[in-house]
């Protein structure tokens, strides 16, 4: 079967998910690959949104963190000061899964302003409940469509300062080596000199730097299940 | 005992030029009806708060009704930007917006502590984010028993929180289910209070999971069938993701803008 970048960055960041664990999902790409993890190997993964829907079990992708379908198949429904303080702050959940507009060559995010706080170029949506998912969840992964423009040299803001495991893109999967995140991964059909032209740093390649496999087709058609 | 009353009574006894306003709901129950009635009577110099100020808050943005926003996240949820929002913060238009900004977190905290009775709240939160540098509502304290670096935030205390709720009775005690949010903490921390529901019924039969609001804690009650279209009312009405879509584009430039705002004036 044929497949886009985009569905291969998906299929990446499902598989990343292991089954019986804990993930605290943002909306938009982290939604979509933590749903099909769900609907593949990780049956038993358990969904939290941050509009308080813990053990979500949507069959068809929500628009919002807040869909009426994430509340209708929850195991539990709370409150969202609950979510952020009983759930997320004492450390429960295994993984943040992320996006982000802007990262760094640390991991660290900016969704808030490009360009000066006071007189921003472009006003971004802001923090959400990002700044708090990446510190307090025990692993934190990032899904991004990889450019110059995201893999910035410097942030015009900090919105969140985690420690990241892994960074998965349309282009390979990077991870931390001494302090910096470096390429470890390119996906099927992708060159390394294409990675590198879509990142503002100089980016290290590792010395171990494998290939993806490429989705299979019960993975693909689980993923256009879900979004078609 | 809250008094029930129409919406554009309510809105005119209980907002006012120059409040501080939330309306809440998270993804579910927004009180847009509310909101279009706020913009419908001309109301100016709000301070608007709200964790994530959504469609809604775009739309009175647009409309010119605030000179303040505190909230944590403006997006479209699922779509892209707020671009009313956007407008307001790059280039002052229609009027300037100053901007108080946190994390869900933090918000979330400062209702609770609103709701409490308490000048601030205590989280572990904001930590290494520049976020503190912009927003001086964002402080750290130490814990007295451990020496724990935490954040504050103070306590939000708004003088007019406006929720929509599923129902009422005709004694205005009010009822609300599945996604809950943050509208109870909203409601406590408020000077004054109204409700929109989708029905005022006799009776308030039990629901699982359900939130009252007893009519002594709320000021006003108002029957808005469809008041939170095109957010939604769980067991009455879906999320009318086909509108939020379209928002994009009636947003994105002034005169279409105006021209959806002149159909709601």
């Amino acid at each position: 079967m044929t497949y886009t970048t985009d569905e291969m960055m998906t299929v990446a960041a499902a598989r990343s998910l292991r089954d019986g664990t804990s993930c605290f999902v943002g909306i938009g790409l982290p939604s979509t690959a933590a749903n099909l993890a769900r609907a593949t190997h990780a049956p038993d993964l358990v969904l939290i949104y941050e509009s308080g829907c813990i053990g979500a079990k949507p069959g068809q992708l929500p628009l919002s963190i807040g869909d009426g379908i994430l509340a209708e198949t929850a195991d539990s429904l709370v409150s969202v000061p609950e979510i952020f303080n009983y759930w997320l702050q004492p450390g429960r959940i295994d993984v943040g899964f992320l996006g982000a507009a802007q990262l760094d060559r640390h991991g660290r995010i900016n969704t808030t302003v490009i360009g000066d706080y006071a007189d921003p170029k472009v006003r971004l949506p802001g923090a959400g409940g990002a700044p708090e998912i990446a510190t307090a969840c025990k692993d934190v992964v990032i899904i991004v469509r990889q450019s110059k423009r995201t893999f910035a040299e410097r942030l015009d803001f900090v919105t969140s300062a985690g420690r990241p495991s892994m960074i998965i893109t349309d282009l390979g999967v990077l991870r931390p080596r001494d302090g910096e995140f470096v390429l470890t991964q390119v996906h099927p059909g992708i060159e390394v000199s294409q990675a590198i032209e879509a990142t503002g740093w100089p980016l290290r390649v590792s010395a171990d730097l494998s290939t993806t496999e490429p989705p299979t087709p019960s993975e693909l058609t689980a993923l256009r299940r879900l979004t078609g | 005992m809250a008094r029930i009353a129409s919406l554009a009574e309510a809105v005119g006894e209980l907002v006012h030029d120059g409040d501080q306003v939330a309306l809440e709901g998270f993804t579910h129950l927004i009180p847009f009806a509310a909101g279009h009635e706020i913009i419908r009577q001309g109301r100016t110099d709000l301070t608007l708060v709200r964790m994530t100020p959504d469609l809604i808050y775009d739309q009175l943005i647009g409309a010119g009704c605030a000179r303040k926003l505190i909230f944590s996240w403006g997006g479209n949820p699922g779509v892209g930007s707020l671009h009313r929002f956007r407008d307001a913060v790059q280039h002052s238009w229609p009027v300037p917006l100053e901007i108080e900004e946190h994390s869900h977190a933090g918000m979330a905290n400062r209702y609770v502590a609103g709701a409490s009775g308490l000048p601030f709240a205590v989280l572990r939160g904001y930590t290494g984010t520049d976020l503190p540098k912009q927003t001086d509502t964002i402080k750290p304290v130490s814990c007295p028993f451990t020496g724990e670096v935490l954040t504050a935030v103070p306590a939000l205390n708004p003088d007019v929180t406006i929720v929509h709720a599923q129902r009422a009775d005709r004694k205005g005690n009010v009822q609300l289910w599945g996604i809950t949010g943050v509208q109870k903490e909203a409601v406590l921390a408020a000077k004054r209070s109204l409700v929109t529901v989708e029905e005022i019924v006799d009776e308030l039969e039990p629901r699982p999971n359900a939130v009252t609001l007893p009519g002594w804690v709320v000021t006003m009650v108002a029957e808005v069938p469809q008041g939170a279209h095109p957010s939604y009312a769980h067991d009455y009405y879906v999320r009318d993701n086909e509108f939020y879509k379209q928002w994009d584009a009636i947003s994105r430039d002034r005169d279409s803008f105006g021209q959806w705002l002149a159909e709601i004036r």
